[in-house]
């Protein structure tokens, strides 16, 4: 079977990590490209680069950009942030990105999705959803990146990840936004009644704190993918120590 | 410095193997033209997305045949294996390059299997050949693809994803890899270096 995957998530902007960043020990508010290489270097199966400023200013990714993390990555890496349109898209895969991520455009617009899994194959097209418990379902939300119009979707969350995958996208990558930045752990209620109703991969996202969490999502969650940004770029778990626990623990990771 | 010609057609991940085949040294031409294929000393026919439009990108081009008559190093990778057998299932059965025998088939998801096939799996190797050569038992790449190819004699190595499935495979001088060598690490870099280095 396939190893499960341990995924960075970088906030960028103008091709800079915004967030603080501290890795191996000092600090860095690195440029991008500097950080996704050092991420690379230690093991990460996979990056997001999720451009934070480009969907609340209406533009989208800087593709030159996409082309230099490209040119140096040997891993694969999907782009998120701002792609509407079919023409976007192909810009950031061609520039070398494998995966392209869209959120709230496809929740205005889902055939969105189904346009760019037709172009390109399901295989390139990742869902992202925002959720948040409501009562004792979740919902979605959307324009998370922008406090003065994020709000709710008016979407059960397990509702829209069956549609998403139904209209041809590849893979879900599911952010619970209770958990997100806690780090007291994943989600594993929602993420195990999201896994029920899929079959294309799921991807974790939001709560990750220690290298148990981990391994509490994919035994119990049984996701493909765990996502995980401030964790990492804190200092706070160092891949090669996180995948050699997992190991031990009988989870399968690639060394 | 080696010179490898990739295939320009509109349906494949062309800056990541061309990157990749820069980071190892090699000199890359895009090659959109009959004359060029024909001209090539090696040549990798790269490939995402679906079969049928890839083929009908290849047919446009007018560079079906001058795949078929290339008999030196070809190497297809992940939409570019498939398309070097008979037909696909996908798109109800459309014909592909037909260099290899065998139908490609639509991966089934079951439990602990889903579809797409995306992550690292580790390669089994079957035998021996100078495309997987200095690869270890630890040999791990980085796939994506719901469609399966043929196994059998012309397999190299496997992935096992609950049933066997062909991440490299060879007939004479026609090479492929359902995995994505550009996005598989050191195990990647190998696999192309190999192919660059292979007698053209």
């Amino acid at each position: 079977m396939t190893a499960r995957r341990i995924i960075p998530c970088l906030d960028v902007k103008d091709g800079r990590v915004v967030k603080g960043v501290r890795f191996e020990g000092h600090v860095d508010m690195g440029d991008a490209a500097e950080l996704a290489a050092r991420y690379r270097d230690a093991g990460a199966d996979e990056l997001v680069f999720y451009d934070i400023t480009a969907s609340p200013e209406g533009r989208t990714l800087d593709y030159g950009w996409v082309r230099d993390i490209a040119r140096l990555l040997d891993i694969p890496f999907c782009v998120a942030g701002g792609i509407r349109t079919v023409e976007q898209a192909g810009r950031c895969l061609d520039s070398g990105a494998d995966k392209v991520s869209v959120n709230t455009p496809a929740l205005q617009r889902p055939e969105l999705v189904g346009e760019l899994a037709g172009r390109f194959g399901g295989q390139s097209v990742v869902v992202g959803v925002d959720s948040r418990r409501s009562g004792d379902d979740w919902m979605v939300h959307q324009y998370t990146g922008d406090p003065s119009r994020s709000g709710a979707a008016g979407r059960r969350t397990l509702d829209w990840i069956v549609e998403a995958q139904d209209l041809g996208a590849g893979e879900i990558v599911l952010n619970c936004m209770d958990e997100d930045g806690v780090r007291r752990g994943y989600d594993l209620e929602q993420l195990k009644a999201a896994r029920a109703r899929l079959t294309v991969p799921l991807v974790a996202s939001g709560g990750a704190g220690e290298a148990r969490h981990f391994r509490e999502v994919f035994e119990q969650a049984d996701v493909s993918g765990a996502l995980a940004a401030s964790v990492f770029h804190s200092g706070a778990l160092a891949i090669p120590e996180l995948k050699a626990a997992l190991a031990v623990a009988g989870i399968e990771v690639r060394p | 410095m080696s010179e490898v010609a990739v295939l320009s057609y509109g349906a494949g991940n062309l800056a990541s193997v061309s990157f990749a085949l820069e980071r190892l040294g090699a000199r890359v031409h895009l090659v959109d033209t009959a004359e060029a294929v024909a001209a090539a000393e090696r040549l990798i026919l790269p490939g995402v997305g679906a079969a049928g439009y890839a083929m009908a990108r290849l047919g446009e081009l007018g560079l079906i045949e001058s795949i078929r008559a290339f008999t030196r190093p070809l190497l297809g990778v992940c939409l570019g294996q498939q398309l070097l057998f008979e037909t696909s299932e996908e798109g109800g059965g459309a014909p592909l390059l037909g260099l290899i025998p065998g139908e490609v088939r639509r991966l089934q998801a079951g439990p602990g299997r889903t579809v797409p096939h995306m992550g690292w799996s580790r390669l089994e190797i079957m035998r021996d050949d100078p495309l997987l050569e200095g690869l270890g038992d630890e040999s791990w790449a980085y796939f994506v693809h719901s469609f399966v190819c043929p196994d059998g004699p012309t397999t190299l190595a496997r992935a096992d994803y609950g049933d066997p499935v062909p991440a490299a495979v060879r007939m004479a001088n026609r090479w492929g890899c359902q995995f994505h060598p550009e996005r598989s690490s050191g195990t990647g870099a190998r696999i192309l270096r190999n192919f660059l280095e292979l007698p053209a």
